[in-house]
């Protein structure tokens, strides 16, 4: 037998052991789901980690209302398949009893409003961990983050006091309040999240697919024609051959121009894009450090 | 779709400061692998001329934190990814002034490779010896020694002897297996990715094609067999009533379905009946694998137990010897004082018997009379644990040779420790 693991193998070995972890070392953990390919990758290595047994994670929506169709769709099949208990934390019920207030303007998003949303839910359900699907090239403050991430009991992220991680001895102890953000594909690329999709043939969504779509431009940036993002005056809508790279709400995730229609398709545009993935959403382009800012207060 | 199924996962660390040319280096290696991003560039781009600095600052590029941007310093471990068609790797990249040893201890404890930055200018110099001390101290397999700015240098073969023979002085007390040096101008490219045309003197590898290709398939232990119970899976179902398994990442050795396995602490015997892995049934485990073993016979078994084999088994010990690196920055390490262990998947209290010495990073001399431990120290310790570790000692395996120290007051991890 030639004991050799590939990169994918690794990774998927990695992140596994994390998860086994969390449910060793935590009472209550609950595994956030955007309905995005990186959180549908989680349910399926969660999934791989406790087979034959039910997946020990509630799952933890966060939905701002705006969503594409196509996501909630794919999230109901996803947890009627896999037996998975869902908790939806709604921004628009938050809006309505007054815990979150609504932006306003033309470039208004709900994204801001989620972090609210998440820790009202977290507090709600005594989780003591929140598993998650970021990953480190995303994004230069995420590149910065732990595996096992701390959070005070206001759920704040305090970047110049992070615990070391060495080896694969992760510290989880917490006081009673304090939560641990825990994200298990730290270390892939999107390039690796590609790969693994592919040699695993596992479903996605189809908005990831490219697909023709009523569009228009703001900023450089194309988004979806919908009933939540009102259009300034001169903003044209067209059609055209787009796919999302990344999903979230449907206000700040940018659409990308691409004919790619299969797995592979994809895996070759990324492999020859000059673009990173999160070019196209407009909540990181805030400021220079919007992910920094958002992360401390609580955002996923 | 052939060739990412065979690449490996690789996994460097990187020490230096700005001046020996780490980060263009690592911008280098980034930029010729294609793996910044035109709109990466641009930001980084606009931050550098909106902070009035001439020409592009790469540092920028990994100093994503608001305060390391606005010092102008990494405080802090940074990974970044890139990939070319044989290997995928992970860079740690860690400063490397003195006040940052445990960044760079931290850097170090995953790696296979450690890169260790000369100015070729300088030469061999304190912060140099300090590189390859961590690296040979955390047991990093392979070291390269990049004798970097040689552009400055006219290329002169005499000065990478000089300081190949110098370093090679200096690292024959070290525990250091694996050596390499490489001449190189990480500004103008030469031997980075691309050959140097202008050292025909140098016949061996390129950077790019020594990350691509040495061998890391031996790295693991394969021979000591030590599975750490991490998890204990019971479906509770009528598919799978009688289903008890014990999930683990195999920290050593090679499980086979059929092998007799003796069950610490308790001793109890029994064999493997099978090993169910991400992809299903398996015949064999290795590490790092993670997978589910199911064994024979009904044997109580939970996590922080070990399974390995009857003929070769760890030490089952409550005294134990550390080389520690002390992290905290408010609290010193107290004689006497009681802290939380944390070693592979088992976590209980130890007291620290005694400070044995400490040691001087930059010469590796035993200082026997300054006994007070704090932030970046080294010190040799002996503890007392609560209940039996199952060791081994960090040079034979990393994974059941490493511990990490947690102050029961604050939950902080204030050292990490490797097994003697």
């Amino acid at each position: 037998m030639d004991y050799h693991m590939n990169h994918l193998q690794e990774l998927e070995s990695e992140s596994i052991f994390i998860m086994r972890e969390v449910a060793a070392k935590f009472e209550n953990p609950v595994l956030m789901f955007s309905g995005g390919k990186d959180s549908i990758l989680m349910v399926h290595l969660a999934y791989k980690a406790f087979y034959p047994a039910k997946v020990p994670f509630t799952l933890l929506h966060i939905d701002t209302g705006h969503n594409f169709d196509e996501t909630i769709r794919f999230r109901d099949e996803l947890v009627q398949k896999t037996g998975a208990k869902l908790i939806v934390g709604s921004v628009d019920e938050a809006i309505k009893s007054g815990l979150v207030t609504e932006e306003t303007g033309i470039n208004a998003s709900r994204n801001g409003l989620q972090t609210a949303v998440l820790l009202d839910e977290l507090e709600k359900g005594k989780f003591d961990a929140a598993l998650g699907g970021a990953r480190r090239d995303e994004e230069k403050a995420r590149a910065k983050e732990r595996i096992f991430s701390h959070r005070d009991d206001f759920g704040q992220w305090d970047p110049k006091n992070q615990r070391p991680e060495l080896w694969n001895l992760f510290n989880a102890k917490h006081k009673m309040g304090e939560h641990f953000r825990v994200f298990p594909i730290s270390n892939w690329t999107e390039l690796d999240v590609w790969q693994y999709i592919a040699m695993e043939n596992v479903d996605l969504p189809s908005l990831y697919f490219a697909h023709e779509r009523a569009v228009f431009e703001r900023d450089g940036t194309l988004l979806a024609d919908s009933v939540h993002i009102p259009k300034k005056p001169g903003e044209e809508v067209f059609m055209e051959m787009v796919r999302c790279r990344t999903i979230g709400d449907v206000t700040c995730t940018g659409v990308w121009r691409s004919n790619a229609s299969t797995v592979e398709d994809i895996i070759d545009e990324i492999a020859t894009t000059r673009m990173t993935e999160r070019g196209g959403r407009t909540d990181d382009k805030r400021s220079e450090t919007s992910m920094e800012d958002r992360k401390k207060q609580g955002y996923f | 779709m052939a060739d990412f199924q065979s690449s490996e996962l690789l996994r460097f660390t990187t020490a230096g400061s700005v001046d020996d040319g780490k980060s263009t280096l690592i911008g280098r290696l980034l930029y010729d692998s294609k793996s910044i991003y035109q709109d990466q560039m641009e930001a980084v781009e606009k931050a550098s001329a909106r902070r009035g600095e001439e020409g592009v600052n790469l540092a920028l590029l990994t100093d994503g934190l608001r305060s390391e941007r606005e010092q102008g310093i990494t405080i802090d471990v940074a990974y970044r990814y890139f990939s070319t068609p044989k290997r995928k790797f992970i860079i740690a990249d860690t400063p490397g002034h003195i006040q940052y040893t445990r960044n760079m201890v931290t850097g170090a404890s995953t790696a296979n490779v450690a890169l260790v930055i000369i100015d070729a200018r300088t030469g061999v110099v304190e912060q140099t010896k300090r590189h390859a001390i961590i690296a040979s101290l955390l047991q990093i397999p392979h070291l390269v020694v990049c004798i970097n700015k040689m552009d400055l240098v006219d290329y002169a073969e005499e000065t990478y002897d000089k300081i190949q023979h110098d370093f090679e002085k200096f690292a024959a007390k070290l525990d250091v297996k694996d050596v390499h040096f490489i001449p190189m101008s990480a500004l103008l490219g030469d031997n980075v990715v691309n050959r140097s045309e202008n050292m025909k003197w140098y016949q061996g590898q390129t950077l790019i094609h020594y990350l691509e290709n040495v061998h890391i398939a031996s790295d693991q232990n394969f021979i000591d067999v030590r599975f750490p119970v991490q998890y204990v899976i019971r479906p509770y179902n009528d598919e799978f009533h009688d289903y008890r398994g014990y999930a683990g990442r195999v920290a050593g050795g090679t499980l086979k379905v059929g092998d007799d396995v003796t069950l610490l602490p308790t001793g109890f015997k029994s064999k493997i009946k099978s090993i169910q892995g991400p992809a299903g049934e398996q015949k064999e485990a290795f590490p790092p694998q993670s997978v589910t073993i199911l064994l024979e016979d009904d044997l109580d078994l939970s996590r922080g137990d070990m399974i390995v084999r009857p003929n070769n088994q760890p030490d089952v010990t409550q005294d134990v010897d550390l080389m520690i690196c002390w992290f905290s920055s408010d609290k010193k390490l107290q004689v006497r004082g009681k802290y939380n262990l944390l070693h592979t998947t088992q976590d209980m209290r130890c007291v620290i018997k005694e400070i044995r010495y400490k040691l001087d990073i930059n010469s590796l001399h035993r200082i026997e009379d300054d006994k007070e431990i704090g932030l970046n120290d080294i010190a040799r310790i002996t503890i007392r644990t609560t209940k039996p570790l199952f060791a081994d000692a960090y040079r034979t395996n990393r994974n059941t040779g490493s511990v990490i120290i947690v102050d029961e007051g604050t939950n902080s991890t204030v050292a990490v420790g490797m097994i003697i």
